[in-house]
């Protein structure tokens, strides 16, 4: 268990690290009426949350695929995977909110615990579970049949939460995707017909919107041009602090931008993926432990 | 020029038949004839071509003048029985037969006399009651079948497939002998009526309707079901929120094409429906009359008057049908790529200054035109 990464209380960032959040432009908020923000009945608690993993592995039928990883995603920073294809990153993730369980023959063991409790307790409902850990996935998956506002709102009707001030929710959680600019002339019009960079903020409007405690992204990116990927990016600096980000990325220097830590995965041919080395975003990139890592990190494998 | 080329080898290979089937030979009949023809056009033209444009070429022209024979021959069928109907219905066909039914006609009265408006209101009912009972339960079946994981599914799949495969006769005969025969002494819902015939449609509705939504079902992306599951729903609500909107269309035409081909059934309503000359507007009490009932009754009438009604039954059933292919069309149609297509251009700017240009010397030479 020496291998666990603690991360300080309170989270604070990191010294020399976040270029990105400088640049970002801030809403002028005279601009807009001060207005009681939308309050959500029934959805997840406020803040963010800790996600731990214990020991956690995962089967495909009888096939190990991730064994023994310890990994702690601090409240309210940016965790990074890393580590090249079919080394378990996304079946990681996908552990975190229970959608590993909906592929058939799959299977878990270890804990992962949210701010203390097992979300595979026997107390526990996969939709409770993951009404509080949202995910946005590689591929931008607005709904087809409903407008821009109703995607933003979808989570709402699905898992039953109500909401004082539905425009208002439209409005912040779009806000928080730096989408609300792009589409606010439009939002009766079908989310399909945005760009796939709009689209793939929509979607995390979309995950925003339920209040997650925790967001999980798969490679959000890699569909985008880099302009988008801009965008997100400044969109996951702007979460910092108001929700826990967990982020699986292909792109290094993306993985460095954007994260507080960092988690490297490898797995040898026909071997279970495990985490190499992990900590501090800074010490991953600069100074590594395992030389694995930074041949990683530099680009000389994977 | 390929036309031009395409009618010589036209010509030349009839002229070749029939130097040696009509002067040479003693003939082998009008089939063989065009058969052999056929052949010999094929070949000349292959010929032909690969002198003039090469192997590549020859074998594209050859296998796309096999592909629109192939559609001719599946077209000709259709077109006759179309036109067949028509020319035999046409004449008997007035505004009266919308707006009459068979009361007081004598078998002397001439065909456009009296008309088929009880069978018309019979067919929209008994149609229109069996989709009621056979959408909700064969979209619950699709259902079922594409977003459950159940082992049952596929005892239930290859049960569908057998019951699609059912001659239509069969459910006619199912509802007579469990409903009809035991019940219909007590209570005149189940003796021969509107109902029992929608019931006996439902029977065979139900599977076609369950296989069409199943497949409209599979085209949904995985990753909405995936996105929605992870929003916190629960599978029923992704699937009543999620896939079914995105489905909406496609679920439409499924429901449409199963009334289409319901409309035409006579099998089931023989010992359900019954048949009856006169309106009996109530689906529930007593016989009904159907299109498809009408045209089998009065095709096979000795009366050249009464044969001939049967035809015009015929051509409005058709029409019927086409109409709500027509309706499935539009309904399916995909609304989102429709907008994309650009059928016109748009005026535009004059070329701005200083676009780029390929560089001098990479510019590919202007083709000369064949």
């Amino acid at each position: 268990m020496t291998e666990t990464y603690i991360a300080p209380a309170g989270g604070e960032p990191l010294d020399g690290h976040d270029p990105v959040t400088a640049q970002v432009p801030t809403v002028p908020e005279a601009a807009r009426p001060a207005k009681e923000p939308p309050h959500l009945i029934g959805g997840p608690p406020p803040g963010a949350a800790t996600l731990e993993a214990k020991d956690a592995c995962a089967w495909f039928g009888d096939h190990l695929v991730l064994e023994g990883v310890d990994l702690v995603m601090p409240a309210g920073e940016v965790t990074s995977l890393i580590g090249p294809s079919g080394c378990g990153k996304s079946t990681f993730l996908r552990l975190l909110n229970r959608m590993h369980e909906l592929v058939p023959g799959a299977a878990m063991d270890g804990e992962i615990l949210l701010d203390g409790d097992d979300i595979y307790g026997a107390a526990m409902r996969p939709q409770q579970i993951r009404a509080r850990i949202g995910m946005v996935f590689q591929k931008p998956n607005p709904f087809p049949a409903m407008s821009i506002k109703d995607n933003v709102l979808a989570g709402l009707k699905l898992s039953r939460i109500k909401c004082t001030d539905k425009d208002g929710l439209v409005e912040q959680s779009l806000m928080r995707a730096s989408l609300w600019k792009e589409v606010r002339d439009r939002l009766d019009q079908p989310g399909g017909g945005l760009s796939g960079g709009q689209q793939q903020r929509l979607c995390i409007a979309r995950s925003l919107a339920v209040a997650p405690n925790v967001l999980l992204m798969d490679e959000p990116c890699s569909a985008l041009d880099p302009t988008s990927t801009r965008r997100v990016e400044e969109t996951i600096a702007e979460l910092r602090g108001e929700v826990t980000i967990v982020i699986v990325t292909h792109n290094m220097q993306q993985a460095n931008r954007v994260s507080d830590y960092c988690a490297f995965f490898l797995a040898e041919e026909n071997e279970p993926g495990y985490v190499v080395e992990q900590g501090a975003t800074t010490k991953m990139f600069g100074d590594p432990d395992d030389p694995r890592t930074l041949d990683y990190v530099e680009g000389r494998f994977g | 020029m390929d036309g031009v080329v395409a009618g010589a080898a036209a010509v030349s290979s009839i002229s070749l038949c029939w130097l040696i089937f009509s002067v040479l030979t003693d003939g082998i009949g009008w089939f063989g004839f065009w058969l052999v023809a056929y052949v010999a056009f094929l070949a000349i033209y292959f010929v032909a071509t690969l002198d003039r444009l090469g192997r590549l070429a020859a074998v594209d022209r050859l296998v796309t003048v096999v592909a629109w024979s192939a559609m001719i021959i599946v077209l000709v069928p259709l077109v006759l029985l179309v036109f067949y109907v028509l020319v035999k219905g046409l004449p008997a066909l007035s505004l009266g037969f919308f707006t009459h039914t068979q009361r007081g006609i004598v078998p002397s009265d001439p065909a456009t006399a009296g008309g088929g408006l009880h069978a018309i209101v019979g067919t929209l009912e008994q149609v229109g009651i069996a989709l009621v009972i056979s959408l909700p339960l064969g979209a619950m079946a699709a259902i079922f079948l594409n977003e459950t994981r159940s082992r049952l599914r596929r005892p239930v799949r290859i049960f569908v497939d057998a019951m699609s495969g059912m001659p239509s006769v069969v459910s006619g005969l199912f509802i007579y002998a469990t409903l009809i025969i035991p019940l219909a002494k007590d209570n005149s819902l189940f003796g021969y009526d509107g109902f029992m015939a929608s019931l006996a449609l439902s029977v065979t509705m139900m599977p076609t309707i369950c296989r069409a939504i199943e497949v409209v079902l599979r085209l949904v992306p995985a990753g909405l079901r995936e996105a929605g599951l992870a929003l916190g729903s629960s599978r029923a609500k992704v699937v009543w929120s999620v896939v079914l909107p995105t489905a909406s269309s496609g679920v439409a035409t499924a429901a449409i094409l199963g009334i289409a081909r319901e409309a035409g059934e006579t099998a089931p309503l023989l010992f359900t429906a019954f048949g009856y000359n006169f309106m009996n507007a109530n689906p529930f009490s007593g016989p009904q009359e159907s299109l498809p009932l009408f045209i089998y009754r009065f095709i096979r009438e000795p009366l050249a008057s009464s044969i001939a009604r049967g035809f015009a039954g015929a051509l409005v059933l058709m029409i019927l049908i086409l109409l709500l292919f027509a309706v499935a069309r539009i309904v399916g149609r995909d609304r989102t790529k429709a907008r994309s297509r650009r059928r016109w251009i748009p005026a535009r700017p004059p070329r701005r200054a200083g676009t780029a240009q390929p560089p001098d010397g990479l510019a590919l030479p202007a083709q000369e035109a064949q």
